[in-house]
């Protein structure tokens, strides 16, 4: 049953981001924006670019996860479709889980494959490549969490618009700390793996915890 | 406080088996405001409860008590014997709202297919027949962007007639829809009702009912 349900969920959303291609880009493109103008501001010289670069990515992949946040329940919420997840005989906060890997799959993984490229474009040192992604793979994923939670908080509302980026930064801050601080570490030769294990610590709390904390928001906010 | 009244308009004859929806003392506050209740009343499998009343006397909101989707402040809810949990509910009941639940981008089809993976569906039906039988056959690869009110309302009476659940809780089930579409809906309760399911139906009018045994729910303002 669970299994099915999540089949379907998958495909719909999979269906909706095809047929509308041009937004489902739109975080992506955005990213991919903030990397060139940094790339082109700080163009002239290569090593100040090196020094920020995994400053940028990271700010750069978070905020295109930022930008499609607002849209992750909302839709759901104005046809009913949420009424519907929450009479479903599948847990609501099991149809939470597979739609916020949803939103993590679409606005995060297409950045996670482009990191390379994108590093190569800031001048990144090839050997704090590796770090960097493992702390991609790991943050991307508690971001779009945490987001869900905030996300299905202001699902009651008409229009959230910034609100959501408010009530989301504090708690991105800290992942941004440890994501972007991993590889800094990495940079000064330092050992990341300890940065790296409390991603990973928080990415499993938080994909136990946000899925049930986002469904009793969405809960409250439809009652 | 309250002036509901539950009276039988046809004699069914007793059974011993619990009655599918049994409602006791059930009393629906909004802001300290009480919006129903008490209310007390029962159905049978093979029985649909036509609730009746004004605007704004609560029908819907009875109804989303029923379902699961509003909390109610005082009184109990048994289905089939059994004091309704969520788990119970969502197997036992199939809610039709005022929202259609229907994706814009998807097609008919699609929508349904995809509601059927959500809900699961009975055995023997298929979405393609459920939407010959709701008077939509031709109509599987239009965009659900592109149906009329009446044929997206046509469209969730499919999802409802591939539901496994026994009871149906149908918001305002003939809005929007011309007389053949009423008519439909009346067939359908039959049919629903003949195979030993119930149904709960809101209006606010005169519409011909269902030629079936038939209770009446007359819900009135509170004093």
């Amino acid at each position: 049953m669970m299994a099915s349900a999540a089949r379907a969920l998958l495909a719909r959303d999979l269906r909706m981001l095809w047929r509308r291609r041009g937004d489902s880009l739109q975080p992506a493109l955005f990213a991919l924006l903030v990397v060139v103008l940094f790339a082109l501001a700080l163009g002239a010289e290569p090593q100040a670019l090196a020094k920020v670069a995994p400053a940028v990515l990271w700010l750069a992949v978070l905020l295109a996860g930022l930008l499609a946040l607002d849209t992750l329940f909302r839709g759901d919420a104005e046809d009913g479709s949420l009424e519907q997840w929450m009479l479903a005989p599948v847990p609501l906060w099991w149809l939470v889980l597979v739609r916020t890997f949803m939103h993590w799959g679409s606005s995060a993984l297409p950045l996670l494959v482009a990191t390379p490229f994108l590093g190569e474009l800031l001048h990144l040192p090839h050997e704090q490549l590796p770090v960097l992604l493992a702390s991609l793979a790991l943050g991307t994923p508690l971001l779009s969490l945490l987001g869900a939670v905030v996300a299905a908080l202001t699902v009651g509302m008409r229009r959230s618009g910034i609100l959501v980026a408010l009530l989301a930064l504090p708690l991105y801050v800290p992942v941004l700390v440890f994501g972007a601080g991993s590889v800094a570490a990495a940079a000064q030769g330092l050992d990341p793996t300890g940065a790296l294990l409390l991603l990973a610590a928080g990415l499993v709390v938080a994909l136990v915890l946000a899925p049930l904390a986002a469904a009793a928001a969405i809960r409250i906010a439809l009652s | 406080m309250n002036g509901a009244r539950a009276f039988r308009a046809a004699t069914p004859e007793q059974t011993t088996a619990p009655p599918l929806l049994a409602v006791r003392g059930l009393r629906f506050a909004r802001n300290e405001q009480p919006v129903f209740g008490p209310l007390d009343f029962a159905v049978d499998a093979g029985e649909a409860l036509l609730v009746q009343g004004d605007n704004g006397v609560g029908k819907t909101t009875l109804l989303r008590v029923l379902a699961g989707l509003l909390r109610a402040d005082k009184g109990d809810i048994d289905l089939d014997g059994r004091r309704a949990s969520a788990t119970l509910r969502a197997h036992a009941i199939a809610y039709l709202g005022h929202l259609p639940a229907l994706k814009a981008d998807l097609t008919a089809l699609e929508n349904l297919r995809f509601l059927c993976g959500l809900h699961g569906r009975r055995r023997a039906q298929v979405p393609e027949t459920a939407m010959a039988i709701v008077g939509l056959a031709g109509y599987e690869d239009t965009l659900a962007r592109q149906l009329s009110a009446g044929q997206k309302k046509r469209l969730s009476l499919a999802r409802l007639w591939l539901s496994p659940a026994p009871l149906w809780l149908l918001d305002e089930p003939y809005a929007n829809l011309d007389l053949e579409g009423i008519n439909l809906v009346n067939r359908m309760v039959q049919a629903h009702l003949r195979e030993g399911g119930a149904a709960l139906l809101t209006t606010h009018g005169a519409y011909a009912a269902p030629p079936v045994r038939t209770r009446m729910l007359v819900m009135e303002r509170p004093a």
